[in-house]
């Protein structure tokens, strides 16, 4: 059985890496004595797949991975066991089991909401809710993104599916499929070079709210959280 | 959980390599923050990088007992890399524990374990970073009592000016005694210098301030003496009499990222039997104790569903030689089978059962096979008394090629005492004699995949203490460099040429070792010059920086050649004859003058030598072997200290 698992994850545990988290949960498993599945053969790994990498930095309140289980006592008892094995800041907020027609947790992500928020000693852009406004505003928000082999340009605007802003922070709702994925630093500084300033990614604690999957038919987006595609067991 | 502290800022830790270095927060990781218990703050050092020094053993061994006690709160802390090395030094930022996030300066103790020579300049990094005077001489109650440990502390002279105390020998036995001392001075209101005076009495501990050494002419040690009469002439060292009864960690730190050791590691026995010559640690650990074979398993299903780890290992100096290994391989055979579990096994000479366990737990076209000859000709190999033989090796490897191996290493050394440049050419030809075996013991149709492959590595031979080969000349570096060229190019000789890789060792930094190792305490001043003037890592290729040690030396007087090349005769009192490591000088000459002669000494098993360590009356003294007791015990060597 395919069981996708839920994990928030704050304090000093954001400095570690996404492949050391990879490598936490495979240990944090074995501890909490879960009959997780493995491959065969001389160097056998658990069958898993994490949902999004998330950046070293960064908080969240929605990380997901899935893993295959051989037998199990029900969901409640995996949440206990699986949290008896954590280190502090790292939570199972809940496990639910996939259907055989659910795809993994990888590809299964479309989206995902992030908060964004000004570090004490860092000075918040005036006016924020107004500039997100007139920013979003744009027809397009080009950037020019970086990769391996050359420079892109590239319009942002289509994979904001929603920014709202307050005094102080900023929410936004992008798009986090493989194809077209939005790291939230990348709008920043888009954002800040729109405001006219200078962007530094230490100001910003950067919170992933949640990762979405998109159950929307012909076309028309509806995204649910990745674990609502799943049920109790 | 938004509050945890740090002693490092974000913009810092952001801007580090791998920042989970210092967050601390591991599992299995001891935080008594708030517990009203804890008397004595103990931070204990591995002076390298996170990786290296979470890998280490011994420091888990120490924090798993320290932390048992109730009044004691361990914690660790290792090397910042240069890149944070860099940033604390530019803001002030004092050198932190990893639990506790707090200052090392506040602590009552700095435990430092010396594990190899070329550390010596981080363990300035480390006094320095954390606001420590780097003389023992100069530090204050204000700051930690410094005490070294590990091999390294069997010559401690170098070093002897940074430290308050040394604890010579295994650490699991003494350190309740220092702490209830220091407690008890504390609570006295003594001085430091009189805590430290009565420290020196506690068995083991060597307080390098309280005794004083002269030179002759020649700067060869004319006395060392203690310079308060009820202060030991001679320090014995401490040894674990029952290591299957002593402290063991069952819940070992797991760290965030990858290090060097990544799994669980079970210690089978302490010590070896064997006595190769060159080898320090073969002599340090005597005599050597096997682990109860029941413990183990106990200890193996415990520490595994503890930290989660993926892979476990045995970890002892020869573990053919543990007396119960069929039956400890055989039942972690089972069990990780049925957990989905690695191992690894070291250091196993290779024979029928080996190859057969080597065969259950790995994948065989994958991995080598390892063998370490150390000489490359059976006349050397009896110099250095390292049992293993050409028709041994040949044997092995005939039996591994056919059970699908086709990858050989083999280890070796250079600049050996009375190496002949046939010994070292016999390096090359044991190599085509493998490569040949491969093409006579497994027939052409059967020869799939890669074809056979020997890897012979070649390092340089540096003398250390407490072993026969103390007396013994080094090799200069243009003598080295010689000699790897002879290898390589009888390698190129051979008929089987194209199937042989050769690697050597750097000899720059061997030569520095080669003068740390059996170095005195006038080498302090340098190592200190060699540290003001940036060098740290200095066991890192990329940061070793050999111009800088050779021109401090020359700036501090001293001359490497002295150190190294020079030859010591039978009488030289040593920088570290006043210790005791359980075997006898005597014994050493004995075996000395043994492998000038190519004469073999046999294995503790077969037969007793005579070392002096069955003083303890433990481990293989006590098993009745089948060849009695050569020569029974010397004249005790409580007078060597000092004469």
């Amino acid at each position: 059985m395919r069981v996708r698992i839920k994990f928030s994850k704050h304090g000093v545990v954001k400095f570690i890496g996404h492949l050391d988290i990879m490598r936490y949960f495979q240990k944090a498993i074995r501890r909490a004595g879960i009959d997780v599945t493995y491959t065969t053969g001389f160097s056998p790994h658990q069958v898993m797949s994490f949902a999004a990498p998330l950046g070293v930095g960064h908080y969240s309140n929605g990380e997901y991975l899935d893993i295959e289980v051989n037998s199990h006592n029900g969901r409640q008892d995996m949440i206990d066991r699986l949290n008896g094995a954590m280190v502090p800041g790292i939570v199972i907020e809940n496990i639910v089991a996939l259907g055989d027609n659910a795809g993994n947790a990888m590809a299964s992500v479309a989206a995902a909401g992030y908060t964004l928020e000004w570090k004490d000693g860092y000075e918040v852009p005036s006016n924020l809710e107004e500039v997100v406004f007139e920013f979003f505003g744009q027809e397009c928000i080009m950037v020019t993104k970086q990769t391996k082999k050359s420079t892109l340009e590239l319009d942002l605007k289509p994979g904001i599916y929603e920014i709202e802003a307050t005094a102080d922070s900023i929410y936004m709702l992008v798009d986090a499929s493989s194809s077209g994925n939005i790291k939230p630093t990348l709008l920043l500084e888009a954002f800040y070079s729109f405001v006219g300033k200078e962007f530094d990614p230490l100001a910003i604690q950067i919170t992933r709210e949640e990762t979405y999957t998109d159950i929307g038919k012909n076309g028309k987006r509806e995204l649910v959280p990745l674990d609502a595609v799943g049920e109790d067991f | 959980m938004r509050d945890y502290k740090l002693a490092l800022s974000d913009e810092i830790l952001m801007q580090v390599e791998k920042p989970a270095r210092y967050i601390g927060n591991e599992v299995n990781a001891v935080n008594k923050a708030n517990d009203p218990n804890v008397d004595i703050r103990f931070a204990m050092c591995f002076p390298d990088v996170y990786e290296i020094g979470m890998s280490h053993l011994g420091i888990q061994i120490l924090y798993d007992m320290f932390n048992q006690w109730e009044d004691v709160w361990c914690e660790r802390v290792y090397s910042p890399w240069v890149d944070l090395d860099k940033i604390m030094r530019e803001k002030n930022i004092p050198l932190f524990a990893l639990e506790s996030q707090d200052p090392i300066k506040d602590f009552d103790f700095l435990g430092i374990t010396i594990q190899y020579e070329m550390c010596y300049t981080n363990i300035l990094q480390v006094l320095d970073l954390a606001g420590i005077p780097l003389r023992t001489k100069s530090r204050t109650w204000e700051h930690p009592i410094v005490v070294g440990g590990g091999p390294c502390v069997y010559n401690p002279e170098p070093i002897a000016d940074f430290f308050d105390i040394f604890y010579i020998g295994e650490g699991e036995t003494r350190f309740r005694e220092l702490i209830d001392l220091y407690k008890e001075a504390k609570a006295n209101g003594d001085s430091r210098e009189s805590f430290l005076r009565k420290a020196a009495q506690i068995p083991g501990m060597y307080v390098p301030g309280l005794y004083e050494v002269t030179y002759k002419e020649d700067g060869t040690i004319a006395s060392f003496e203690p310079i308060f009469e009820e202060l030991p002439r001679t320090i014995h060292k401490e040894m674990v009499t029952d290591v299957s009864n002593t402290y063991y960690p069952m819940k070992p730190v797991v760290p965030f990222i990858k290090v060097t050791q990544d799994r669980v590691v079970l210690e089978i026995q302490r010590g070896c039997i064997r006595g190769c010559r060159f080898c320090q640690a073969g002599q340090l650990y005597r005599p050597v104790r096997e682990r109860d074979v029941e413990v183990l398993k106990k200890y193996a299903v415990e520490m595994l569903k503890n930290t989660g780890h993926e892979e476990i290992s045995l970890s002892s100096l020869s573990s053919s030689d543990y007396s119960q290994l069929e039956e400890l391989v055989n039942f972690l055979i089972d069990e990780c089978k049925a957990t989905s579990t690695n191992i690894s096994l070291p250091s196993l000479r290779i024979d029928a059962f080996s190859l057969d366990v080597m065969s259950k737990v790995q994948d065989v076209k994958k991995s080598s096979l390892t063998f370490a000859p150390e000489a490359g000709s059976q006349r050397l190999r009896n110099v250095i008394n390292k049992g293993l033989t050409e028709e041994v090796i040949l044997q092995g490897s005939a039996l591994a090629f056919k059970g699908g191996w086709s990858r050989v290493k083999l280890y070796f050394m250079l600049g050996l005492p009375t190496e002949t440049e046939e010994d070292i050419r016999g390096i090359a030809e044991l190599s085509n004699k493998i490569a040949s075996t491969y093409f006579e013991v497994v027939p052409k149709e059967e020869r799939k995949g890669a074809p056979v492959q020997i890897v012979a590595s070649t390092s340089f031979f540096i003398p250390k203490p407490f072993t026969p080969f103390q007396w013994a000349r080094m090799n200069t570096k243009e003598e080295f460099i010689e000699k790897a060229y002879i290898t390589r190019r009888a390698v190129m000789e051979q008929l089987n040429q194209k199937r042989i890789k050769y690697n050597w060792h750097e000899a720059d930094v061997s030569i520095i070792e080669g003068v740390l190792a059996r170095g005195d305490r006038k080498l302090a001043d340098a190592i200190e010059m060699i540290y003001k003037k940036g060098c740290i890592f200095d066991s890192w290729t990329e940061y070793y920086k050999n111009d800088v040690w050779l021109e401090s030396l020359a700036e501090c007087g001293l001359d490497p050649a002295f150190y190294t090349t020079r030859e010591r005769s039978l009488d030289e009192i040593f920088p570290w004859d006043f210790l005791d490591c359980g075997v006898t000088k005597e014994f050493l000459m004995r075996e000395w003058k043994k492998a000038l002669n190519e004469e073999v000494s046999l294995n503790c098993k077969t037969q007793c030598q005579g070392c002096g360590a069955n003083k303890y009356g433990v481990g293989i003294c006590t098993v009745d072997r089948t060849a009695k007791c050569e020569v029974v015990t010397e004249s005790s060597n409580e007078a060597e200290g000092g004469n």
